[in-house]
């Protein structure tokens, strides 16, 4: 770590440092829901989870909780995610691989468009 | 940055109830099951709770857990991180946590300003608490302030020192900055001695920089260059985590030469207490750290202009450095929003003996005993009645139920006989001797006196003499005169704070807990606690 030698050096950490916090608050705009059952764990749920991480990280959306939950009924179009946005119907898409993890927080959390072909059910499981 | 992450709190208590262990365990079961990069576990300090366990916080889903063996850490492990599903059998209300208590539906919040970081951020990653504001006070005087500026701030808001005294501490930085020398020194007074005090070590363990910056600020406005934390040496939690504080502090150039790249240099070291009470004083303190026995020394002079090394020296207690970075960020008026008229901003009580909820409370300055006790306390434990509360510390006020009203701020203790001392609160339940908790308290006082001056050496056991013939009975009202007598002689006679603050208990007990300690004299003790000696009965001869 070299030396801060201004304010500008100083802030720029914050906002840095800002971003890496936000991850954890709850209270946020909305959650996305990966299950992680084990039909979920079988069939990628982790590489997904870690790819919506990523791409949360990547487009910089810093208002989505990321939240696991258990095995929601749906074990052959694992791995699922459910995105519930505050006033919006939860969505839950189906066969999410990583790179269509991408795809829906870049869509869904980012522009707001729902990632249509992937859908699988909408409102409460 | 990982998906989820794994509070877990670690403080002197916790760390006692294998939080150490729990965190590790965490770390590796983690491993084992493959999720080391979805979740992270963090240390961070206390929650201001204490349960029987370890408590941990599952974010970003706001989830306490209460932790009592390594099954329970397996259980939220495989359930909870793994599957997602919440183990209802040990989560802890977040309300239960978080010291909101639902009054009538009325919400009864603290105000946290020293505490404002502590058991949300990892007290041992600056990034975190730079992210919470941090440093920019700091970076804020360098910048744009003067030193006669950053006084004049400190000043106006009226913050006054944390340790007891409730010295001005805008006053204590004039003083020791219109001094001229060659080198001046801050110290921070983190020596915490006062029995049933624990606000300084947890805000130690839970934001070490907040006091790191504190001082910094001092530093650039009394002109001093270096400076020394005075820790006592059990606090070990508190040591690694200031210690760790300073290292990264200096690595991101916030300590040490051309800080933030001015021309304001500052170096901070830590120096460790062996244990003395005596070296709380702030004389003994500088003693201490030069090498010498922890004797107090005559005062005056006093440290603003001959201190440490015989420098001029700024020495306040943790608690005070740590409401510095707040009141340069948001203004004198923000913080006089805050407490009365006389004593701004906010305290940390610390809550023990007979109490529900035993713990530590930020509250603005004026909160009553009542809703410290009752409010924030949760009430007296085991259903009990109230008999006496200790204000202070164990150089504080011994008070009845019948004070319970009093605001408690610097000036209680002028007006209504409450001192606020160092902020305990010592709850004790009617199965207690007034007489009895007396005792233990100057046998602390006696054992503690360094032995330097005669009041004080010879009072403290003057004292105990005379509680020891209450308590079996054969003490006589002659006895309490001369106690009374000897609480001024002690008062006005004695070298330092310790001499000259055991009156303070000892006239509160005498006075508040009079009946009490009359039926002492009668050879009675109302809760039985005391072992009367049966006096010895004459021989009644009789003729027959």
């Amino acid at each position: 770590m070299p030396k801060i030698k201004s304010l500008e050096e100083l802030m720029k950490i914050k906002e840095d440092a800002i971003k890496d916090l936000k991850l954890r608050q709850s209270g946020k705009r909305g959650k996305v829901i990966v299950a992680m059952g084990t039909c979920g764990i079988a069939a990628g749920a982790k590489e997904t989870l870690k790819a919506i991480v990523d791409a949360i990280n990547e487009f910089g959306v810093d208002d989505i909780a990321v939240v696991q939950s258990g095995c929601m009924g749906l074990c052959d179009v694992e791995p699922t995610v459910e995105v519930s946005l505050m006033d919006e119907e939860p969505v839950i898409y189906g066969n999410v691989t990583p790179e269509q993890a991408r795809r829906i927080v870049e869509k869904h959390l980012k522009n707001g468009e729902i990632v249509a072909d992937l859908v699988v059910k909408r409102g409460e499981v | 940055m990982k998906a989820t992450v794994v509070l877990v709190s670690v403080d002197s208590n916790s760390v006692l109830k294998g939080a150490r262990e729990y965190k590790n365990l965490f770390s590796q079961l983690i491993g084992e099951y493959n999720l080391s990069e979805m979740v992270d576990v963090l240390e961070t300090g206390s929650f201001g709770v204490y349960m029987d366990g370890v408590l941990v916080e599952v974010l970003p889903d706001g989830v306490f857990y209460l932790v009592k063996s390594t099954e329970d850490v397996k259980k939220i492990v495989e359930e909870h991180l793994l599957k997602g599903r919440r183990v209802s059998s040990l989560e802890v209300l977040p309300e239960k946590v978080r010291s909101t208590v639902v009054e009538t539906e009325e919400l009864v919040k603290e105000t946290r300003i020293v505490l404002r970081n502590a058991g949300t951020i990892d007290p041992t990653n600056i990034r975190e608490y730079i992210a919470n504001d941090g440093y920019a006070a700091l970076a804020k005087v360098l910048k744009e302030m003067k030193p006669a500026e950053v006084i004049e701030e400190i000043k106006k808001s009226g913050l006054r020192g944390r340790g007891g005294a409730g010295f001005p501490t805008g006053l204590k930085w004039e003083f020791t900055y219109k001094t001229n020398a060659d080198q001046k020194y801050i110290l921070c007074n983190a020596d915490e001695g006062e029995p049933g005090t624990f606000k300084d070590r947890l805000i130690m363990e839970g934001d070490p920089h907040s006091v790191i910056e504190g001082m910094a600020i001092a530093a650039y406005a009394v002109g001093a260059t270096k400076g020394y934390i005075y820790i006592r040496g059990e606090y070990y939690e508190s040591i690694r985590n200031i210690q760790k504080a300073i290292d990264d502090a200096y690595e991101y150039g916030l300590l040490g030469d051309n800080i933030l790249g001015t021309d304001f240099s500052f170096h901070l070291s830590i120096r460790l207490g062996a244990g003395a009470y005596i070296c709380g004083e702030e004389t003994a303190l500088m003693e201490s750290i030069e090498g010498k026995a922890g004797r107090p020394r005559l005062k005056p002079p006093y440290p603003p202009v001959s201190g440490l090394f015989g420098k001029p020296t700024v020495i306040n207690n943790v608690e005070t450095f740590a409401n510095v970075a707040p009141i340069i960020l948001n203004g004198a008026e923000w913080f006089k929003k805050y407490g009365t008229e006389n004593s701004a901003g906010t305290k940390v009580f610390t809550l023990v003996g007979n109490v529900v909820k035993r713990g530590l409370v930020e509250v603005p300055m004026g909160t009553t005993v009542r809703e410290l006790i009752y409010t924030f306390g949760g009430g007296v434990a085991n259903g009990r009645k109230l008999k006496m509360v200790q204000t202070g510390g164990t150089a504080g006020t011994f008070i009845g139920p019948d004070k319970l009203d009093t605001p408690l701020d610097y000036d209680s203790f002028k007006n209504y006989g409450v001192s606020i001392g160092s902020g305990v609160i010592l709850v004790v339940d009617d199965s207690h001797c007034a007489v009895d908790i007396g005792l233990n308290v100057f046998k602390f006082f006696e054992h503690e006196s360094c032995g330097k001056c005669t009041p004080c050496r010879e009072g403290t056991r003057v004292i105990i003499q005379t509680f020891e013939k209450l308590s079996k009975g054969t003490a006589t009202k002659q006895d309490i005169e001369y106690l009374w007598q000897l609480a001024e002689l002690m008062e006005k006679g004695s070298l330092c704070g310790l001499g000259q603050s055991v009156p303070v208990p000892l006239r509160s007990l005498l006075d508040n807990f009079k009946d009490e300690i009359y039926a002492h004299i009668d050879g009675k003790c109302p809760t039985g606690i005391c072992k009367m000696e049966t006096k010895k009965k004459k021989k009644v001869y009789t003729r027959y």
